[in-house]
Parts: C-alpha cells; structure tokens; sequence
C-alpha cells in the first residue's frame, strides 16, 4: 500500500483526528509510533469541560418587562433578542476557541461532527449551551447514551417540534428525523413505523427552565407495533428498538468513516468488507464510539496515500486550523462569526436537521478565493471586500457584521519559528510545505510562493511570509 | 500556456471525462467569435425574510383581510388596482406602470405542501426546489447548469449571482455559477499575481487527487470566467438606463450591462432582505416595495430601449409569506403562500394568473398555497430556457402557460 512519509501519516492522524498541529507537536511526536500517538490522543480527551456563560431567559419575568400598558415593548424585545443572539455568538467562540487549543481535540473534533449529525438550531442560548455540553460529554462514550441524552434535550425536542407531540394529536417530526438522519438512514424504516414512534414520543417535552420534561398525560400509552414488534412502546423503548437494529451501527460507523476518511467512500469490495468490519465491532462493542475510532485511526489503510490530504476542511476546519497552528488569538469575537458567515457554517447554525454538506460543496468561485485571501485577512489585516449575504432572519443580523478587528489579531510566530531555526534558508519552503500542506508542494506552486518574500528580509519575517503564501494555496483547503 | 499545451500536462485528454476540455472550447468559442447571446435571459429577484404579500398584492375587498388587519391593512382608496379584488401597495407605483403596459404577470397563493415557517429552511426548499421533507445541497439553477452542461461545455458564467457569495440555489453538482458583484471588482482579485499564477496552473496532481484536480479546476474557470465578463462588459458602463441609487438598482444596472454586452449568461440572480417584519412593517415594507418597484421599471425601460424587453423575464418571490393577522407589534409573523411576479416583454399581456387568496379557508391562521412553486420552476426551465425540467427538478410537474 501506497503510504506518504512518516511525518505526514502523522500529521493526517493529527488533522482527521483534530484540527492539524503545531511543528512543534509534529517534532516531538515523530518518533512515537501511530499506535501510541492514538491513544494518547484518546486519553488526552478524557476530561470533559462544559462550555459556559449563556443565561437562561426567566419567560415569566421577560414577558412582565415586555409588556407595558397592554403593548409588547418594542425596543426592550430587540434588546432581549440582541442580547440572546450576542450569547450564542459568545458559546460559538469559545468553543471554536476550544478546539483550536489543541487540549482534548479528539473529543471537540468528534462533538463537532455529532453537532453536523444532530443538527440543530434553536434561539435560547441556555438550550444551545446545554445541547452542546450534552454533546461533548458523550461524544466519546456510547452512541446509545449521545442518542438517548441528545434526544431529551430541549433545544432537540423544540427543533423537531416534539412540544407538540400529544396524545391526540401527534407530531411525526422528532420520530422521522430520528429514524433518517440520526439512526438507521432513508429506506430502512416504514411510515408506520414513524407513525407508531411519533405515538411512543408523545408527551416529551421540557419546562420553562430547559429541563427535560415527560408530560404523563400528553403521552399515548396504548399498543404500538414497530419494526413488527408491539408493545405499550414509550419514547426510551423506542431508542432501545432502533440500537437493537444493525441498520443503525451501519450507518453510524459510514458516517464516521466518510468524515474521518473518505466523504466519498468506493463501492468496492475492499471499502464494502471493511465497511461491514466497522460495522460488526461497532455494533458488538454495544456502540462504544472512542472503540471505533481508535480502530479507524490505527488502521494500515486509514494512512493510504489516496485518503491523506484529499478531504475538503470545512471552513471551521480551516479557520480553527490556522488558529492552533499559530497560536492566533482574536481579541475581539465578531471576526470569528463572520469568517465563518461568509464561508458558509456558523457553528450552531446549521441550514437545516440535515446538517451542512461536506466536501466540494464548500467550495465555488468565491469561497475559493475568500479562502485564498484568508491569511492575509487574518494574518496581516488586509482588507475585507466580501460581505455575507444576510439569512432574512431579522434577528441573525449580528452574524452579519464584519467588526473591525482583523487589525488587532495576533498570532505567536515566536513559537512557530522555533522548530525551524536550525534549517537552513534554501530549504525553509519545502520544510515548511511539509508541515503545512498535506500535498506535496508542486515546482510552479513553490516558485509562486518564493514570489512573497522579498530581499533583505529577516528570517522571521521570511518564514511569516512564506507561511502566508502557503496557508493561501489551493493545497492548504485539503487535509 | 497554449490550450494544447494545458491540456497535455493536465493529462485531461480523455474525451468526456473531464470538465475542463469542454469549458475551454466553449470559452474559445465565445473569445473568437464572440456571438451575441441570442437566447432568453432568466433574472431571479428573491426577497429575503418573508416578504408580507397580502399587504404587496392588497385583496381590497375582503372584509376578513380588514378585521384581521386593524392598523396594517391599506385602505382600499389608496391600493393601485388590478381588478375588481385585488391591487398594488401604492409603493409599487412603478410596477404598476408596468403592469399597465402588459409587462407583469402576478401568480397568487404560490408555495408547496408542509410548509415550513422558518427562513433557513423554507428559503433552502425554495432554493434546492426539494419537498419539505427531503434535504438536497444542489440548487434548481445549479442543476440548471449540469443539464446545460453535457455536449456543449460548462460555464461558471452562464449562471451569474450578482453577489459576493454564492447562493446554494446556483450550486450544482458539477458546476457551479459565478458569483460576482460587478465585473471589475471579481477582475482585479483574479489578477493578483499569486492567484493569477496558481489560476493558470493545472492541477499537477489530479491523477492522484480528484478534490486538488476540482480546486485547480474551480479556480482556472473562475479566472477564465472573470477575464471573459470583465473583457466583455467590465470596463466600460454599457447602458444608458438610470437607476435609482439603491443596492437592487445597482446590481439591476449590471444585469442590464450584462446582458447587453452579450455575455454567454442565461441566468442571473440577486437577493435583497430586510422584509423579515416582525415590527413596524408598514414603513419598512413600503420603503423596500418602492426600492424594488423603482428598480425594476428602470432595468424594464432600460432593457425596452435596448430591444431587449422580449428576451428578459424576471422572477420575484420570497421563501414565504406572512399571517393573515397582524401581530401585537404591527407587524406580522411567519406564513407559508405568497404571491409571485414575472416581468417580461414576453408574458401573456399584463395579468392577474389565477384567483386571490381564500382568507376563509385557512391552515391555522395561513394561506393555503393552489400553486406549487415547482410548476412555476418547471415552466420557466421547459418554456423559457428550453430546458430538461424533469431532469432539473427531478419530477414531471405541470408547466403553466404564463410564458
């Protein structure tokens, strides 16, 4: 099997399993073997720490203040809608900010693709604050708990329109998406079976204060039959039926696999039988997640030359990777938002339960040049020519804004520069190629980045510029 | 690099299986004999957040609509009417002037089955022209340009969103449109010498990397397509019109540019919002309808004096509309079914398509849509762009006999 060289398999390790790493990291790691690299990167993510700060909007209170001689305060409910926008933008930040650390990157990495697996969107920054920790805390323990908590939570069960599930009157939104997007996938389920599901979910809600709430007396406790089995089914029993089903573990374990290796996976033979493998370990492991991916990340075919450096970065991927490359801290949080705005996935705002597209899709004409110009945005605070197009939603606009502080970003290249100060300067582009790109740096392409530096410059300045160039390459938007 | 050349070291020679032979020629083609572009042109107007229709196409004889309406309602005095039931807001003067002269066509109670009340979505459902229940990340204009593309080569171009970014509407699976606020600006960010020198490369190494091959790709035809436009119809103002100084005004004017320096673009797309209007619609609506209004009949007059008028037809719609009861804040929530406008030289002679809104028979306070938003797609792709519809929209929907 075609392999790329050492330094690479384990930068790809560090850039399907994370969000890339630092040359520093890459220096120290190099002699460790994958096996171990895994593990440690596994044990690494250990620690769950909850992201914190949203508020939970009191409704009674709020609704007092709104509401003065009979009218709605019209001013008082912007503000409070500005202010609940302002924080889920605040969650969005320090959470990128989180995984551009590179402290527990396994599980951020991994929370980040249950976000675009459980997509949801919801205006309470307390219930997006809650979904996510909820999210991160399993992320790398059994799929069944992840389902079964992501579930009850109420920015979930709002999204998917389970308040109004009742007893006479069901709602099949929250049962049919569970069964397509999150569980067994399009075709491996019958409209009686949502139909019967919607019944057993009836009565889950949540209260005032974002709890989860069973409301006994919405709930229809007759007979149900699903998947040709009958019972007086409740909403946990049916989470219990679609783990009993293989058809889930597949598409589960696929999923992962086309975000961790290939987002379009062959239908050969060899891709089909270890595709089944997944699946079997997955579903005999009673669906332990940090299991399977240890099993994807340290398998031969995982460091194939035809997977490494062949996957699109989603623009959180982009951004979040040059963050942690180069320690870059954004004092000021709008930028973050509208990088992401204007390349197309605003953390917490998915288009829809679907999640976003993956792979080409990010990319036409002007993404692809926005991309290119990234680094000089952020790096050296050139202009910004772009604007996002607003969503139509009167009450996202704060996403929209540019805010002017490209100027006062900062990156550490003190620390960058460090691992490279014993190569000498004819090899410092191909030297620092290795570590940024994950394709080999073509003839035309170097000539085009030597074109950046220009005469009499120091070494550091050298490398900041050849690092710009580099980061702005077609190349650098694959991992 | 010669053509020749770019096509050997890319070692894309193979015939039909890539992309780029087939852009290229089709680029020579249009460089070398430069032929006007004769065929019909598609420029979709969308109206982002909701756009409240009741109070744009007033039924100013429905009692319901003005107990429902207590502030918001427009008094039938002030409506520019269209027939004994239904009329203008008094800001779309100017379209009703158009309306006059036979150019507009209005289709009442247009949206689709299960409705979606939030703008993301409904706007993704009007956008991919999926069902409500089905998610696809390809747009009706990006699938457009796949049907387009076979046989006769791919152009980024043909599609044009006059915008910074890219609207998953004008996203195809295998080509995509050009966004691009004006010709010169997309120009000069193509004629920096880094991308200029990578946009002329090709991917070295796209036997062994099918997404480095697509970036490549993507770049080298959006560099081609930048120099095409720009050389074209970017460097000189192509039109006498005038148009009022607002954003649709401005982006109108470079369609109109566009279109008569004959560029190869058979479609066009522009979106405004602000019509999200929870609170204190009425000013805030009548000040975007007359933007609107004032912007269309400038880019109608200017494409009439250019000849043009009969090769134009321009879409309007928003992702929804809005309540029939206005709220507590004077402004009105989230609906489902809206009216649509077509404006062209081409349209049976101004017209009201089909009956009013029902403001009796509602679904939990909304209007209840008799037109699918896909037959209209359907028409305009079978009857105006000669296109395969089915294939497009991936089902056989009725076309209507508007074009």
């Amino acid at each position: 099997m075609d392999k790329r060289s050492q330094q690479q398999q384990v930068q790809h390790l560090y850039w399907r399993a994370g969000f890339g790493a630092t040359p520093a990291v890459i220096q120290k790691t190099n002699k460790a073997s994958i096996r171990q690299l895994v593990k440690k990167l596994v044990k690494d993510s250990a620690d769950f720490v909850p992201l914190t700060g949203a508020e939970q909007p009191d409704r009674r209170k709020e609704l007092r203040g709104l509401v003065k001689d009979g009218m709605l305060d019209r001013n008082e409910l912007k503000q409070q809608i500005r202010r609940q926008n302002e924080q889920i933008r605040d969650l969005n930040v320090q959470w990128l900010e989180r995984m551009a650390l590179g402290e527990g990157v396994v599980r951020e990495k991994l929370a980040f693709f249950w976000h675009n697996h459980f997509a949801c969107r919801v205006r309470n920054p307390a219930a997006v604050q809650q979904y996510v920790n909820t999210i991160r805390q399993h992320t790398l323990g059994k799929f069944g708990d992840l389902l079964m908590a992501v579930s009850k939570e109420p920015a979930m069960l709002q999204f998917l329109n389970n308040q109004q599930n009742r007893k006479n009157a069901p709602n099949e939104n929250f049962a049919r998406e569970v069964m397509e997007l999150f569980t067994l996938g399009r075709g491996n389920y019958t409209e009686h079976d949502i139909k019967e599901a919607a019944r057993a979910f009836t009565g889950w809600g949540f209260n005032a204060e974002t709890e989860f709430l069973f409301r006994p007396r919405q709930h229809d406790d007759g007979k149900k039959t699903i998947f040709g089995k009958t019972g007086n089914f409740t909403g946990e029993d049916v989470i219990q039926l679609l783990l009993t089903r293989k058809e889930t573990a597949h598409f589960i374990a696929t999923k992962l696999y086309r975000f961790l290796v290939d987002d379009q996976p062959a239908t050969d033979s060899v891709t089909t039988k270890r595709l089944t493998a997944l699946t079997e370990q997955f579903y005999a492991s009673g669906y332990d997640i940090a299991d399977l991916i240890q099993t994807i990340l340290t398998a031969d075919w995982f460091y194939d030359s035809r997977y490494v450096g062949n996957r699109v970065k989603s623009p959180v991927e982009l951004l979040v990777g040059m963050q942690h490359a180069l320690t870059i801290t954004f004092p000021q949080k709008q930028p973050l938002v509208f990088v992401q705005k204007t390349l197309g996935q605003v953390l917490f705002y998915p288009p829809n339960v679907a999640g976003w597209p993956s792979g080409r899709n990010w990319i036409d004409s002007s993404s692809l040049l926005f991309r290119m110009k990234l680094p000089d945005v952020i790096l050296k605070a050139d202009a910004v020519t772009v604007r996002p197009k607003e969503d139509g939603d009167v009450n996202t606009q704060v996403l929209d804004r540019k805010g002017n502080g490209f100027a006062n970003v900062t990156a550490d290249w003190t620390t960058f520069d460090k691992p490279f100060a014993d190569v000498p300067d004819a090899e410092l582009p191909d030297t620092l190629a290795q570590y940024l790109l994950q394709q080999p740096l073509g003839k035309a392409q170097r000539q085009l980045v030597l074109q950046r530096l220009k005469p009499g410059e120091t070494r550091s300045e050298q490398i900041k510029n050849l690092t710009i160039a580099l980061m702005a390459l077609p190349e650098y938007q694959l991992c | 690099m010669k053509r020749r050349d770019f096509l050997q070291q890319s070692g894309l020679t193979v015939a039909g299986t890539m992309l780029i032979p087939n852009f290229l020629k089709a680029f020579e083609i249009n460089q070398l004999a430069t032929p006007v572009a004769t065929g019909k042109t598609l420029v979709i107007v969308q109206l982002s957040g909701g756009n409240d229709g009741l109070n744009t196409v007033v039924p100013f004889r429905n009692d319901v609509y003005y107990r429902e309406r207590p502030t918001l309602a427009i008094p039938g005095e002030k409506v520019l009417k269209l027939n004994d039931e239904i009329g203008f807001n008094p800001a779309l003067e100017s379209l009703k002037k158009l309306y006059d002269d036979g150019l507009v066509t209005v289709v009442n109670n247009v949206g689709y089955p299960n409705p979606d009340r939030s703008h993301f979505r409904s706007m993704d459902i009007w956008q991919t022209a999926s069902r409500s229940d089905q998610y696809l990340s390809t747009g009706w204009l990006g699938r457009y340009l796949d049907a387009s593309c076979s046989g006769s080569g791919c152009l980024p171009h043909q599609a044009i969103e006059v915008d910074d970014t890219l609207s998953l509407a004008m996203k195809g699976d295998q080509v995509n449109g050009l966004a691009m606020l004006d010709p010169k600006k997309l120009y000069n960010q193509t004629q920096n010498s880094f991308v200029h020198g990578l946009a002329k490369l090709d991917a070295d190494h796209a036997a062994e990397s099918d997404n480095l091959h697509y970036l490549y790709k993507t770049l080298a035809e959006t560099n081609s397509s930048a120099a095409y436009v720009y050389n074209k119809a970017g460097k000189v103002n192509r039109t006498q019109g005038t148009y009022p100084a607002t954003e649709l005004g401005n982006r109108l004017k470079t369609v109109s540019e566009l279109i008569q320096s004959g560029v190869a673009t058979s479609v066009y797309y522009i979106s405004i919002s602000g019509f999200d209007t929870h609170i204190n619609q009425p000013g805030q609506q009548e000040r975007l309808l007359r933007q609107y209004a004032d912007a269309v009949k400038a880019f109608m007059g200017d494409m009439k004096a250019a000849d043009r008028e009969k090769d134009v037809l321009l879409m309007t719609f928003s992702e929804f509309g809005r309540r029939v009861k206005q709220n507590a804040s004077n402004g009105t929530d989230h609906g489902t079914a809206n009216n649509i406008f077509l404006v062209g030289g081409n349209l049976r002679p101004g017209s009201v398509f089909n009956e009013a809104p029902n403001l009796i028979d509602l679904d939990e306070g909304d209007l209840k849509y008799t037109v699918d938003f896909r037959t209209i797609y359907a028409s305009l792709l079978r009857n105006w762009l000669k296109a395969d519809d089915v294939a497009i929209l991936g089902q056989k929907f009725d076309t209507l006999n508007f074009v």
